[in-house]
């Protein structure tokens, strides 16, 4: 068994950032991404890591210095949460199509306002058309085991595009967790130099980012379609060749224990592993026939995967970080009815939103929405969605 | 010869729409933008320049006796010529439909 070393999930996936050896960084504060980068700047002014760090004045600073560092030929990476992401938006749209592959951390954190700096998925919600392959972490060693295949999988010629590499901020960013670290070589072997397919450069010129005038702005927008859906197939390629060398492998969408499910709960990060716990408790004290799907790729959406998780599965209860207001369900579960409508033998499918801005969501609360979904089920319930946990 | 970019399917352009040829924008005629064009009376020019150095678009030429010629491929008849020349040898005539 390898070593285990105990080390906030911010510094270890700061020690993926090294191992990769990025060659720049561009990064502006803030809570709760703020260790991972500060970390970084110490690495880098103590020699340790060979990178440009460049400190900017604003996330719109960081993202633009980003891509021109990406266009340059760099491994580039940064991180931010919330409004930091919401202030990069402008640019965040301009690196896919591009096609600059950008490693970003995001510490997910409600979007103001009222002002929060607690854990939830509006700020990914709100960038979830900019064209970025978006992953979750659930813990420490996901976190650190996904930055370094994000490189891998961005830096593919049959990808080059961005990945934002999603971990709940403070109920993951800021906890110390037990992580197998790779070696220098291990991760040298696995992750060669990036070796860019086009790089602006004096002695053969490019220009990139031209006017799209409407003759082929349409191309320009299913070209890159096209290489977000058929990113999947590199990302999968990856996650085995990370599992067959290393022995941890990733899945689009990891399940636990849904042999013979009736009812699914799905979620992303890392509220899933209070959910398996709240699975544990069903199956083994109540001897319900409960299991759970955890959404690790959120774009591109892993639609084939989905559908064949679900099948002969009754109820379907998606729990949502983020409301996409007045709309027909969480985001997540918007996306899953729709996924899901064509289909002859689909579940039922709740929408449930839960743990805004950094509230708890128990194992209690994952069985009482298990239990309310197999209701409204049995009951034919027709719903948008609801929000549990909020006081009435 | 290669199809026209507005003949392309989204499968043959290059990565990211990028260009790859430096000064190929030349080759995309914006003559055809143009509803007046500027005529020169070569009797009345004094040579001055002012017409060269005022084309936003780079779209008139010195011609081998010291005056200039237009470049009707690229000038998107913006009139800009017309109104600096000095000695109001330029006039923009409406284009044929």
């Amino acid at each position: 068994m390898a070593k285990k070393t105990g080390i906030e999930v911010s510094l270890g996936i700061s020690e993926a950032v090294k191992l990769a050896d990025v060659d720049a960084i561009a990064a502006y504060p803030i809570t709760p991404q703020t260790h991972i980068v500060e970390h970084l700047s110490e690495l880098v002014a103590d020699g340790e890591l060979n990178a440009e760090f460049i400190p900017v004045e604003s996330e719109h600073s960081a993202m633009s210095v980003c891509a021109g560092t990406a266009a340059a030929g760099a491994r580039t990476y940064t991180a931010t949460s919330s409004q930091g992401l919401a202030l990069m938006n402008e640019i965040l749209f301009i690196i896919p199509a591009l096609r600059l592959p950008i490693v970003m951390t995001l510490a997910n954190r409600a979007l103001s306002g009222p002002i929060s700096i607690w854990n939830d998925h509006s700020d990914l919600m709100s960038v979830r058309d900019t064209g970025w392959i978006a992953i979750f972490a659930e813990n420490g060693q996901e976190a650190f085991d996904l930055t370094l295949q994000s490189f891998k999988i961005a830096e593919d010629h049959r990808v080059l595009l961005p990945i934002s590499v999603n971990i709940d901020g403070f109920t993951l960013s800021h906890v110390i967790e037990p992580h197998e670290f790779l070696s220098q070589e291990e991760v040298n072997e696995f992750l060669p130099p990036y070796q860019p397919l086009v790089q602006l450069n004096p002695d053969k010129p490019v220009s990139m980012g031209m006017v799209g005038i409407p003759e082929i702005f349409f191309e320009a927008k299913k070209a890159q379609d096209v290489a977000l859906i058929e990113s999947k197939a590199v990302i999968k390629e990856v996650f085995k060749d990370f599992g067959d060398r290393f022995g941890r492998y990733y899945n689009v969408i990891e399940s636990y224990r849904t042999e013979d499910a009736e009812t699914l709960l799905l979620t992303m990060g890392s509220i899933s592993e209070t959910a398996m716990e709240a699975i544990d408790v069903m199956r083994d004290e109540q001897g319900r026939r409960v299991g759970l799907l955890r959404l690790r790729l959120w774009r591109p959406f892993p639609v084939d995967e989905l559908r064949e998780m679900v099948k002969g599965v009754k109820t379907l209860a998606v729990i949502d970080r983020a409301v996409s207001f007045g709309g027909t369900g969480g985001p997540v579960a918007g996306e899953i009815r729709s996924a899901l409508y064509s289909t002859a033998d689909r579940p039922y499918v709740a929408s449930f939103i839960a743990g805004l801005g950094g509230r708890d969501v128990t194992v209690k609360d994952f069985m009482d929405m298990a239990a309310l979904a197999e209701k409204m089920e049995a009951e034919g319930e027709i719903h948008e969605y609801k929000m549990i946990g909020v006081r009435e | 010869m290669a199809k026209n970019f507005n003949e392309m399917t989204w499968k043959e352009y290059s990565l990211a729409f990028m260009v790859t040829r430096p000064g190929c924008s030349a080759e995309y005629r914006t003559g055809d933008w143009r509803s007046q064009k500027p005529v020169v009376d070569k009797s009345k020019c004094i040579k001055c320049g002012i017409c060269y150095l005022s084309c936003p678009d780079g779209a008139i030429n010195l011609a081998a006796d010291g005056t200039y010629d237009f470049d009707y491929d690229h000038c998107k008849g913006c009139g800009i010529c017309a109104t600096e020349c000095w000695t109001g040898c330029i006039s923009m005539v409406e284009e044929d439909k």
